[in-house]
């Protein structure tokens, strides 16, 4: 149960994001340059979910835009990309149980989703280079990942607490969710 | 840190007081209890991890090798059929809400860009208005230099500004060229066709032409083809049914239809210059008690839609306006 409301949250943020990405989002680029809401919508759930929803989910939403109408590219980079971003995210996150309490602070946020941007964008632009689809210079390509970078940097101000805000909000009662986490460091520390 | 990078397993690193058999059942379960481990603090297991790289990596390469017919094709298609039309709703949902930037314009700065625009837009009409004018105009200007350099004759380009009304029974124009233009009477106005008349007065600025087609009008003429001479006179009606009276001078001498007629010059180019053509000659009488013939001819210059007309000077003359050369070049006021 309190998957399945977790899945449809995901679904719910995934798609929105996706749909604004592509009709409001170009209208506030910086040179040609558009904010990634749903890299950031994966960075959000990594940050309150586990790493392997995370994971899941960057791997279905790349998956998504990879297939929806704008996308050209060939199938599967931006799947690696988010996925390797829930990933890694979800690790870290992990890794630091005081960054994964239920409401992360702003600044890790803004952490997250910069490294996350930073991350997604450059296994996307490296995918290109491995399998030459785009064929960009290398220096374009890292100065649009900067831009990419501090462009997401600034809408995550907005869109990642949203989307943490829905998927806590969502996620069935607050008890069941944290006890299992808490003995964890309790454990180790008996374990060492 | 990580539970996988400090391995429980190790028998020497456990030391929560769990005898030797339960050690050597957790040992004989290591991957097992791992993967328990991970599912629990929901992180993903590695078999997982793998299983999605190598399934990006398949589906990237399946896709680049695929090319135009690859099986991604129709996936990328459903989603398109599905999310195309989601997207266009968003985009027509949103559009007032993207406009609001436009709608902060203060009515002010939108009042200027109206007028502006309304200037602009009068000008461009305007300008679309006359664009036949102007590219008439400019027919009949190169087409002066060119009879300029034809016949051989210096003019000073000027325009029709007034036609003289029928009730005075004169066919006569008024030009806007006068004497400050180096003009004076008895100079001879041509157009692009041909001859139209030739100045009678002059003030500063315009001057008087009287048109061949004049009831006063009589035009020294010669055929083209043989040089005869002959006396071209008016019959005072301009318009389609223009015509002049040709009078041969050697009685002998039998016009034919569609000989052309040209001016036969006199002293000084004075008041008609030479070799200028007039008309064409399209039917010929004879006139039994004179034992003349006589010929009508049809001018070459339509007297009812004069605009752009030249006057004959000498060459060199001093003018305020440009002058044609011979040559056809436009010679601007010093």
């Amino acid at each position: 149960m309190r998957d399945s409301s977790r899945l449809v949250a995901a679904l719910v943020a995934t798609v929105t994001a996706l749909l604004l990405q592509v009709t409001v989002m170009p209208h506030l680029a910086y040179d040609g340059v558009v904010a990634d809401l749903v890299l950031l919508v994966v960075v959000a759930a990594a940050l309150v979910t586990d790493a392997r929803f995370a994971t899941l989910l960057g791997f279905g939403a790349g998956l998504l835009l990879d297939l929806a109408p704008p996308g050209d590219h060939v199938a599967g980079r931006w799947a690696l990309a988010l996925m390797v971003v829930g990933y890694v995210v979800g690790r870290l996150a992990h890794d630091h149980p005081s960054v994964a309490d239920r409401r992360p602070a702003l600044p890790v946020m803004l952490a997250a989703a910069a490294g996350g941007s930073f991350v997604g964008s450059s296994v996307f632009a490296l995918t290109g280079v491995l399998l030459s689809d785009p064929s960009v210079p290398f220096a374009d390509q890292l100065g649009v990942v900067l831009t990419a970078l501090a462009l997401d940097a600034v809408v995550a101000l907005v869109v990642v607490p949203l989307t943490v805000w829905l998927f806590t909000r969502r996620s069935g009662p607050p008890p069941t969710q944290v006890t299992p986490r808490l003995p964890l460091p309790a454990r180790r520390t008996v374990v060492r | 840190m990580t539970l996988d990078t400090l391995p429980p397993r190790r028998p020497d690193r456990v030391s929560d007081g769990t005898d030797a058999s339960a050690r050597a059942s957790q040992v004989r379960r290591v991957g097992a209890v791992r993967d328990r481990h991970e599912a629990r603090h929901g992180l993903p297991s590695r078999s997982l991890l793998v299983a999605l790289v190598l399934g990006c990596a398949a589906l990237m390469v399946v896709d680049k090798t695929g090319g135009e017919d690859s099986p991604v094709e129709p996936a990328r298609r459903l989603a398109g059929e599905v999310l195309g039309p989601a997207q266009a709703g968003v985009s027509a949902f949103l559009e007032p809400v993207l406009g609001i930037p436009g709608a902060l314009d203060t009515n002010d700065s939108l009042r200027d860009r109206v007028a502006a625009l309304e200037d602009e837009n009068a000008e461009l009409l305007s300008a679309l208005r006359t664009a036949g004018y102007d590219e008439h105009r400019l027919q009949q200007l190169d087409g002066l230099r060119t009879v300029a350099g034809d016949t051989g004759y210096a003019m000073v380009p000027a325009r029709v500004v007034a036609i003289g009304p029928a009730q005075t029974f004169s066919n006569t124009v008024t030009i806007d060229a006068g004497s400050d233009a180096g003009l004076h009477p008895d100079m001879t106005v041509l157009a692009a066709a041909g001859l139209v008349g030739r100045v009678t007065s002059v003030t500063s600025h315009t001057a008087v032409v009287r048109l061949i087609a004049d009831s006063g009008s009589t035009v020294g003429g010669r055929i083209g083809e043989n040089m005869e001479m002959g006396l071209v006179h008016g019959r005072g009606r301009i318009g389609d049914d223009a015509v002049l009276d040709l009078q041969m001078v050697d009685a002998s001498v039998v016009p034919e239809q569609g000989q052309t007629v040209v001016t036969a010059g006199s002293q000084d180019g004075g008041p008609y210059v030479s070799g200028v053509p007039i008309g064409e000659v399209t039917r010929v009488f004879e006139e039994i008690r004179a034992g003349t013939y006589r010929a009508e001819v049809r001018p070459f210059v339509d007297l009812t839609a004069l605009d752009m007309v030249g006057v004959v000077v000498p060459s060199g003359t001093q003018t305020n306006r440009p002058v044609i050369e011979a040559d056809g070049n436009l010679r601007m006021p010093s």
